[in-house]
């Protein structure tokens, strides 16, 4: 373990780096890049609270990102309500959806493979609900919401992109970065508080758990709602930024893939694992693209197959992921340090 | 304290323990000896809720908790280990116990704090930052007993914690339970290390096939005619009455 | 007719009977995907993920085995099976034996991983675009009077009852069979009997591969091959396998043709996109009140 002082400087400096990021970096496109690294480390996060933490690997965390960003869009598409109220509700939808699913999961005792299974299944039910119920979700061809030209009502619609020149610039990726550091503070509230320690206490062995006084399945429960919670912030941050949602986005396995990706790359049941996995596969896909897409030609599909093999490679070598690797690396540097010392 | 009447425990046609009663006063420790597979870690498990009960009933502190569920039942007072020991593998040793102490105490810093003097009280103390997956087995063992204890519970249910273990090792567990039992904890016990029954409980019941076939102090029941019999089999209290006339 | 409250379309007998004719032809393609996927899960007790991914792969050496040298996707088999064993052999020993520390979980990432490798690999190699493979008896067929069947559905249907008894056969006839069930039942038992474990789970891994690249070439006459169509037969022959019973020959036979039926009859009733909430319902629902399915043991 890395001493609890330098885990300290580190966050600070990390947070410091993310919040002055957009005064430092003037080029766009690496705007662009680091608010999608911070996304997928909200979905991440948001998996890790429940597989990381709580060992339920779900295989259909769109689930709540994409119902949140449904119940995001339609609300403010059907009735013209404020985004900022809508939001809200987007949220409850998500942790009901989860709280559904997770009641149902638990109860009847699925494990492992299993609830991993079933959530992909409901996952793929929602797809298909969300595909056939035209007159509710527009169907296939989703919803697009309507751009908000008024300068005047940047804030009042949650949409930047009239906004003055700073926040036209930099309001989408406050407003990620605001969701990540709820997910941090989530996460990190995990590590030193009774719920966290039980959590992992029901992820390590639930019958010595419930030994102890745990009641797993409730345990269980509060934690797909909490995950649900923090994931469904990803799937509103999708919706006022893009302005768009289809079923594909909302619940193909695109989303899941992507959140267990970083999760479990970066480490699971860890605070920073997310976004380190996430930094991760996003430089590798980005430095895929530039070399081979220049061999080869611009031509979709290299950075998945690399993620494909890096997940093999962690799960088989690195089993506590990136942050793993960062520990042992550390032990190492600070051993050499006191031998030099001594 | 503990009052269990004519528990009747079935799997399928197999009946594993066959209306078993027995009963735990304050402040003693008893133990639950038998051959193997004589259904002792069921009737624990259904004991503590893990298994529901076909039959019978079980009272702790005069309260009805037949069929209750195990973590109801911790919250009760009453808190079990396991034969094949479950340490949380994944967190450390300190935090193993931290587990247990969160039982009672919602605080983190509190629990921590516990959790360290108990892990002092097993003899722990210097092994709290290690990862529980990589303990021996006596640590394991101990461990396993620090979590429970760290319930704070009235009573203890300890399913075979010496096997596996070394002379020297047991001999220290044996120093530890006592040590437990003075500070108030009442504990029920199944053992196969026979000094180590002999040496700790006030009293002893034998079950053999499901059934409870004898009860007394640890000394009445070497002497059992049956319960010779149910380990050594059929005839042998005859054998070795004849031969210990002989040496005589 | 009405069904909690939503009214249904009414149909005459002979359309909902035409309708279910076609789920079995529909059911034995299932069928056959599945048989790999049950007889990998019965022996190393695992959920291969990739499943669909060898589809494709196999699918698209199908298709290239056609377009290239004009082998016919019947034809085809003799060259896929083979060599579809072989891949999968590889695959387990080198790659998802190597990742999976015992856990049911982390071996279901493995694969997961390795379908995304794989399709995404045919994604960049083959691109998006939708290829078919054309015989020219490909609308021959017969008229059943309420159902019209091709020939290559009737193909299908010959195809996976003869798997699936050829399999049967197998497992009950040879030593190798033995030693699969042997494993399978008592991995312990037989590792200390002297039987090679890792190769046995190989070879099943194997076998599971090759039975799926045999269903490739019989599907190839009425499925287009593209990089995501293992990710629709994935967990339909998920669900297959579930219903008939982890590990189940018979199961994933009988499930594959209830599936096949429930999804024609509710595409009926539901509409063509609807429908196919069957599925995921049916999936749903056996793993929460009958995981052991239909057929199984235990889980």
């Amino acid at each position: 373990m890395i001493d609890v002082r330098t885990q300290r400087i580190g966050w600070a400096i990390l947070i410091a780096a993310l919040l002055a990021a957009p005064f430092a970096i003037s080029s766009g496109r690496w705007m662009e890049f680091i608010e999608l690294t911070l996304f997928a480390a909200l979905l991440g996060q948001g998996w890790n609270i429940l597989g990381g933490y709580g060992g339920q690997y779900s295989f259909g965390h769109a689930l709540f990102f994409g119902t949140a960003a449904y119940i995001q869009a339609l609300l403010q598409f059907k009735l013209g309500w404020s985004p900022w109220v809508t939001l809200w509700f987007a949220i409850a939808g998500a942790v009901a959806v989860g709280a559904f699913v997770g009641f149902l999961s638990f109860r009847y005792g699925l494990r492992g493979s299993y609830f991993a299974l079933v959530t992909l299944a409901f996952a793929e039910a929602f797809h298909v609900l969300a595909r056939s119920l035209v007159s509710v979700t527009g169907g296939g061809s989703g919803i697009q919401l309507s751009l908000n030209q008024d300068p005047e009502m940047a804030i009042a619609s949650f949409q930047f992109t009239f906004a003055g020149p700073f926040l036209a610039e930099a309001g989408y990726y406050y407003v990620i970065l605001f969701c990540l550091l709820i997910g941090f503070a989530v996460t990190g509230w995990l590590n030193h508080s009774r719920f966290g320690a039980q959590l992992q206490a029901v992820r390590e062995d639930e019958d010595a758990a419930e030994a102890l006084g745990i009641n797993a399945f409730r345990v269980k429960m509060r934690a797909i709602c909490l995950s649900a919670a923090v994931t469904s912030l990803a799937g509103i941050y999708y919706v006022q930024k893009f302005l768009f949602v289809d079923p594909g986005i909302a619940y193909g396995p695109g989303k899941s893939v992507e959140a267990l990706f970083a999760a479990i790359i970066g480490g699971l049941g860890t605070v920073i694992g997310p976004l380190l996995g996430s930094a991760f596969i996003h430089i590798v896909g980005e430095f895929a693209k530039e070399t081979i897409g220049a061999m080869l030609g611009d031509r979709p599909g290299v950075d998945l197959i690399l993620f494909g093999i890096i997940l093999v490679l962690i799960l088989a070598y690195m089993p506590r992921g990136l942050v793993g690797l960062a520990e042992v690396i550390w032990k190492r540097l600070s051993a050499r340090k006191e031998a030099g010392d001594a | 304290m503990l009052e269990v009447s004519s528990l009747t425990k079935r799997f399928g046609g197999l009946v594993a323990v066959n209306g078993a009663s027995l009963h735990v006063e304050k402040g003693e420790i008893v133990s639950l000896i038998g051959p193997n597979g004589a259904g002792k870690t069921t009737l624990f498990a259904s004991i503590a809720g893990f298994l529901k009960p076909n039959g019978g009933k079980v009272t702790l502190d005069g309260q009805d908790i037949t069929g209750r569920q195990p973590h109801e039942i911790c919250l009760r007072g009453m808190v079990r280990t396991f034969q094949v020991v479950k340490p949380f593998a994944g967190l450390t040793v300190r935090e193993n116990i931290a587990v247990g102490a969160h039982t009672r105490i919602a605080n983190r810093t509190e629990a921590l704090e516990l959790a360290a003097q108990v892990a002092e009280r097993v003899g722990m103390g210097r092994r709290l930052d290690q990862s529980a997956g990589d303990l021996t087995v006596a640590g394991r063992k101990r461990l396993e007993l620090a979590r429970a204890l760290a319930t704070q519970p009235k009573l203890l249910l300890l399913d075979e914690v010496m096997a596996g273990l070394n002379a020297t090792e047991i001999l220290e567990i044996v120093e530890i339970i006592q040590g437990i039992r003075e500070s108030g904890v009442t504990i029920l016990l199944i053992e196969h290390v026979m000094q180590a029954v002999m040496k700790l409980s006030d009293r002893a019941y034998v079950l053999n096939y499901g059934e409870i076939i004898a009860e007394g102090s640890p000394a009445e029941i070497a002497h059992d005619p049956d319960v010779i019999e149910a380990y050594l089999g059929h005839g042998a209290a005859e054998r070795m009455k004849a031969a210990g006339g002989a040496d005589a | 007719m009405d069904f909690l409250g939503i009214s249904l379309p009414s149909y005459s007998f002979d359309t909902v009977f035409g309708s279910a004719i076609s789920g079995v032809f529909l059911g034995a393609i299932y069928a056959l995907v599945a048989l790999g996927l049950t007889l990998i899960y019965g022996v190393l007790h695992i959920i291969n993920f990739a499943h669909g991914s060898l589809l494709m792969l196999a699918m698209y050496a199908v298709f290239f085995l056609w377009s290239g040298l004009g082998v016919d996707p019947y034809l085809a088999m003799l060259i896929v099976v083979p060599g579809g064993f072989c891949f999968g052999y590889l695959l387990q020993r080198s790659v998802i034996g190597r990742a999976s520390h015992g856990r049911d979980e982390i071996i279901l990432l493995a694969t997961l991983g390795v379908s995304i490798a794989l399709e995404n690999f045919a994604l960049f190699a083959f691109s998006a675009n939708e290829r078919n493979v054309q015989v020219p008896y490909d609308f021959d067929g017969i008229d059943l009077g309420f159902v019209y069947v091709v020939w290559p559905q009737v193909a299908a249907l010959a195809g996976s009852l003869l798997i699936t008894a050829a399999l049967w056969a197998f497992m009950k006839f040879t030593d190798t069979g033995k030693a699969i069930r042997a494993v399978a039942k008592e991995r312990q038992g037989a590792r200390l009997m002297g039987i090679n474990v890792e190769h046995i789970f190989a070879v099943s891994f194997g076998i599971g591969t090759a039975c799926v690249a045999a269903a490739a070439s019989l599907l190839a006459p009425t499925y287009a091959v593209f990089p995501q169509v293992g990710y629709l037969f994935v967990l339909i022959a998920f669900t297959v396998v579930v219903l008939g019973g982890m590990g189940s020959f018979v199961g994933a036979l009988v499930g594959g043709l209830i599936i096949g039926v429930t999804e024609q009859i509710g595409r009926l009733y539901l509409g063509e996109s609807l429908g196919l909430i069957t599925i995921s319902a049916i999936f749903i629902l056996i793993l929460l009140f009958r995981p052991t399915g239909l057929f199984g043991q235990r889980l």
